[in-house]
């Protein structure tokens, strides 16, 4: 056997320009490839088979995955473990809610109100029977809410588990608040908002419910590309550093806060958006579907089902995870907390990074090896191009 | 206003009324490469924590040319030109040494410029010009989790570089390193002080020989004295510190 | 003066409950960094225990003490949970504090299930499945060559045991029939008696009476507090909790068994909890979900204590309490009268859920002066 010479592998920077062009239009390709079919074929395939009712709750689920995107570079990228998300899905969904009860009467006091005799409608109603301004707010309030938590949070440097139980405690402070002020906010009922008029229909009219899950659609695509987009670059790397090493950012020169505030700022906006899309497809939004710290948590193990720090690991997890609860429970009632607190131990403990970072680190090999072909083994540059190692590797093989 | 670069006045700082550090004046020219050793508990690191801000003290002032920094917080005084390398290795397990160096060598650190931040064609010839010159360029784009302990140290070493500071705080740099290794960042280091400021803090009396020209020797929070490698073995102080008094031996 | 009086102590009835269920939480947390979102099941376990104790006791002569037999199972039940969760699960996770508080909010959220579904059959089934899988794993884990075949053995004796216990246990539902096959607890809450010596109160002013049961609380909590700091302080094992807390790789090297040390911490934790669980089934009736209503209250205790001193959790707990009460009670209300604004200020917080949002609003506050709690661990070691 021969030993040959290997030269060191160094691409040319144009050849490496060039592939890295090739992979970002696949991506795109994949991606509006994906879209088409969510938009076009598989609706069209379960109203076909008689599964119409499965459109609404795929709808509902792509609006979680937009959520789990927000969930997924907190938690992924940047290392902060949210379980107080819900606050910003209530408000977006609120949001819309409010808007369309006031739709509902034509600009009116709710119903509702009278229940509890208040007879003018509270001032900070008055804003939401503009649309324009209801489909700012979605998104506004809750990042406006998450910047002033953010920033009292992260500017004292409390991280780690402080930050995941005061999320949590605002949480309860938000649920609290939305539960106990009938008078405001309707209280444990929640608002309905099935009955209201949208685009000219009524918003449980398939019609609208149509226009809700293709809006659904767009916006975890759109979401999916910020995400792609911030994660990618120089942000990516910046956020990636903060979850590994934050003290040493700073002797970097770089002021961790802004940055943390930032990404959760935007992940609350996305919570934000999924809030009201959610809400307008289930029909009804509730303090205690909303705002309960199980919901908020439940975010958290679909991002890590599907493989944090991987994107389309967020939305898959979001998907798979919920048609399991809803196929679940359908059936077994009882058997759906023993398997999500399953789910949540042995996702932990077996699969860390997830389906998708297993597929990524040692399925493919798997796959691979099934197939009878090697993997090639990643390791130093240096000992790749060893003429030694290469050596002694070839005749150990032999 | 003078010609030194670091000016410490009457520096204590105590945890819990134990003092790390008691009444400690210490000054550092321009341009000039300081060796700080001192026996375990001595309070060296506690010292650049003082410096870099991460701790504040009880008492006492720090000026950096001539501005006193101590109202400051760690990242403002990493801008304002103080560049640290911590005893143990801390680079981002998970970025290549290409992206470690490039985040640091970005000038405005702020989220704006960071989110519209592609790296300028000058900022790309620094980083290159740097893993070169700390040997990492054929491991560039590997995730510096799979580096050794030296080719990390060197990587750290550049990520304080690509800060351009003027004066370079160095802990222990050639702890775990081997001999080679050893003699390849000391050469570094030498290279590094004539352009920079720069403070070490090493107990390897070899390399110590290698690089110092001038020695400051702390003991219980306090210099103990100060001057060359010389001077510094020959002081009796500095012998009963480090090997005990002579009638205790017995 | 009445009403200072009365919110005294009615704040004080309060803080010993929260200080009570955070005191286990803050020792775990204290030295190995993990929250256990778990905590607040092994409390509603420990007032099940009570439960069951009292109904066993009920027409023996020991039913009038029932409760000081239910207070020591409650601290073995919740002891030995605790230390098959710290075995089975904390300890693969130990420097991954994120996840640990995951896996933990799974395994409460099993035991809540557990708590609702267990019957005869389910605790049967539960019983043969154990046996079966962890007696033939422990049978061939001690041969030599156990890891090679580890993934087959797990590939097959998994589904095999699972499929063994579901026969038997179906066979025995079908044979015995509604008595086998029906919850115990159920969904509904049970209620806990305290027994008669427990009931009544003790008129602290006029017009007001601390209940018995309150009492008994706060003398409980003082009981707890002492026998902790007794443990901590003054036995080895305390001494060497007390090292693995400051510096876990330095106790390791003086051959301080930290393994050993983990599970005792965590069980002293989780019994405490059950001990906590035992006192608040005399205040309420107990159904499965709560561990959650003290969950989030005693996190904060341990967040404003700060890690490592029991006296932080003291004054948290103490301070949380206290405020608590006078919030949702509108103590202060009479004080207020002077300015419209402030009083419809505090009669809009003058309930128990809208008080904790101004104590939660209270705590954020205070985290900004002391971001690291009332008592902070200082040093070099800090956030290295």
């Amino acid at each position: 056997m021969t030993v040959k010479a290997i030269e060191p592998a160094v691409e040319p920077r144009a050849l490496a320009k060039a592939r890295q062009r090739r992979w970002f239009w696949l991506e795109v390709a994949l991606v509006v490839v994906c879209a088409l079919l969510l938009l076009l074929v598989i609706p069209a395939i379960l109203n076909a088979v008689g599964q119409g009712v499965r459109v609404n709750q795929l709808g509902r689920f792509l609006a979680l995955a937009i959520a789990a995107l927000g969930i997924d570079l907190i938690w992924g990228y940047t290392g902060l473990l949210s379980l107080g998300h819900g606050i910003f899905f209530a408000l977006g969904g609120y949001a819309l809610a409010m808007y369309l009860e006031l739709q509902a009467k034509g600009g009116g006091t709710p119903d509702f109100f009278s229940l509890y005799g208040v007879t003018d409608l509270p001032t900070f109603w008055r804003p939401f029977n503009s649309l324009p301004f209801t489909i700012i707010a979605i998104w506004l309030i809750p990042t406006l809410v998450a910047i002033a938590l953010g920033y009292l949070v992260f500017r004292n440097r409390i991280r780690g588990v402080y930050f995941s139980i005061l999320t949590q405690a605002a949480l309860i402070v938000f649920f609290n608040f939305f539960n106990g002020q009938q008078k405001l906010i309707n209280g444990t009922n929640g608002l309905k908002t099935s009955t209201s008029p949208i685009f000219g229909v009524q918003a449980s009219a398939p019609r609208a419910q149509a226009i809700f899950y293709a809006l659904s659609v767009v916006f975890l695509v759109l979401g999916y590309v910020v995400c792609r987009w911030l994660t990618s670059g120089r942000m990516g790397r910046m956020l990636v550093a903060i979850r590994d090493d934050e003290p040493r950012v700073r002797f970097s020169g770089y002021n961790p806060t802004g940055f943390k505030v930032f990404v959760f700022a935007v992940s609350a906006a996305l919570a934000g958006i999924a809030g009201a899309l959610f809400t307008v497809q289930s029909g009804i939004i509730t303090p205690s579907s909303s705002l309960s710290t199980a919901f908020s948590i439940e975010m958290v193990i679909w991002v890590a089902v599907g493989g944090r720090a991987t994107l389309v690991g967020a939305i898959f997890g979001t998907l798979l995870v919920n048609f399991a609860r809803t196929l679940l429970s359908e059936q077994f009632p009882a058997v759906w907390l023993f398997f999500q607190g399953a789910l949540f131990l042995s996702v932990v403990t077996i699969l860390p990074n997830g389906i998708i970072g297993w597929l990524r680190s040692s399925g493919f090999a798997l796959g691979r090896s099934l197939f009878g072909r090697r993997h090639p083994v990643a390791t130093y540059p240096s000992l790749e191009t060893d003429p030694d190692v290469e050596y002694e590797r070839q005749n150990l093989r032999d | 206003m003078s010609d030194k670069i670091l000016e410490i006045e009457h520096l204590t700082v105590s945890f819990d009324g134990f003092k790390a550090i008691t009444d400690l004046n210490f000054s550092l020219d321009f341009g000039e490469l300081r060796v700080v050793i001192g026996p375990n508990g001595a309070g060296k690191t506690t010292f650049m924590d003082v410096i870099t801000g991460k701790t504040k003290p009880t008492e006492g002032k720090v000026y950096f040319k001539g501005k006193d920094i101590l109202p400051y917080r760690e990242h403002e005084i990493a801008q304002m030109g103080i560049g640290r390398k911590f005893q143990t290795p801390r680079v981002y397990l998970k970025l290549t040494p290409r992206e470690n160096l490039e985040l640091s060598c970005v000038r405005h650190k702020n989220v704006w410029s960071v989110l519209r931040g592609k790296a300028s064609s000058e900022e790309r010839h620094t980083v290159n010009d740097l893993l070169e010159t700390i040997g990492l360029t054929s491991r560039a784009d590997i995730p510096a989790e799979l580096l050794s302990h030296g080719e990390k140290q060197r990587l750290e070493i550049g990520m304080l570089v690509a800060q351009s500071p003027d004066l370079l705080l160095i802990d222990e740099p050639v702890a775990g390193l081997t001999d080679e290794e050893t003699e390849a960042v000391g050469h570094l280091l030498m290279q590094l002080a004539e352009t920079h400021s720069i403070m070490v803090i090493e107990h390897d009396m070899e390399f110590v020989r290698q690089i110092a020209r001038k020695v400051t020797v702390l003991h219980q929070g306090t210099v103990l004295c100060e001057g060359s490698m010389d001077e510094i073995q020959n002081d009796p102080r500095v012998i009963e510190v480090y090997l005990g008094k002579e009638d205790e031996d017995h | 003066m009445t009403a200072i009086l009365e919110s005294f102590f009615g704040g004080l009835s309060i803080a010993s409950v929260l200080l009570l269920a955070a005191l286990g939480l803050a020792i775990v947390f204290g030295l190995m960094g993990v929250i256990n979102m778990a905590h607040g099941e092994l409390m509603m376990l420990g007032a099940y225990t009570t439960f069951v104790v009292q109904n066993v006791l009920k027409g023996t002569p020991l039913e009038s003490v029932y409760i000081l037999f239910a207070l020591v199972t409650a601290f073995i039940m919740a002891s030995l949970l605790g230390i098959i969760l710290e075995r089975g699960v904390v300890r693969y996770l130990y420097g991954r504090p994120l996840e640990t508080l995951l896996a933990t909010w799974g395994v409460s959220l099993i035991l809540q299930q557990l708590i609702r579904s267990i019957s005869w059959q389910l605790a049967t089934g539960i019983v043969l499945f154990s046996l079966l899988f962890f007696g033939t794993l422990w049978f061939f884990s001690r041969r030599g060559d156990f890891e090679r075949f580890r993934g087959w053995f797990l590939g097959v004796m998994l589904p095999i045991s699972a499929a063994i216990t579901w026969f038997v246990s179906d066979l025995l539902g079908k044979t015995h029939k509604m008595p086998f096959t029906r919850p115990w607890f159920g969904t509904q809450g049970v209620d806990v008696t305290a027994p008669s010596w427990l009931r009544g109160g003790v008129p602290i002013v006029p017009g007001y009476q601390l209940p018995l049961t309150r009492l008994f609380i706060i003398l409980l909590t003082a009981a707890c507090l002492l026998g902790v700091y007794w443990f901590l302080n003054k036995t080895v094992w305390g001494l060497r909790i007390r090292a693995v807390t400051q510096n876990r790789n330095m106790s390791a090297c003086l051959g301080i068994p930290t393994q050993k040390v983990d599970a005792l911490t965590f069980a002293i934790g989780s019994g405490l909890a059950g001990v906590a669980g035992c006192a608040v089934s005399l205040l309420s009736s107990v159904s499965s979900n709560l561990g959650q209503q003290y969950l989030v209250d005693t996190f904060m205790v341990v967040v404003v204590g700060g890690v490592g001193k029991l006296i932080g959790s003291i004054a948290a707990a103490t301070g949380i309490g206290l405020l608590n009460y006078v919030i949702a009670a509108n103590a202060l209300g009479p004080l207020l009268s002077f300015s419209p604004a402030l009083t419809a200020i505090s009669e809009f917080f003058a309930s128990g859920p809208m008080a904790k949002v101004f104590v939660f609003a209270l705590i954020v506050l205070f985290l900004q002066i002391r971001p690291a709690g009332l008592f902070p661990q200082k040093g070099r070691t800090v956030d290295a």
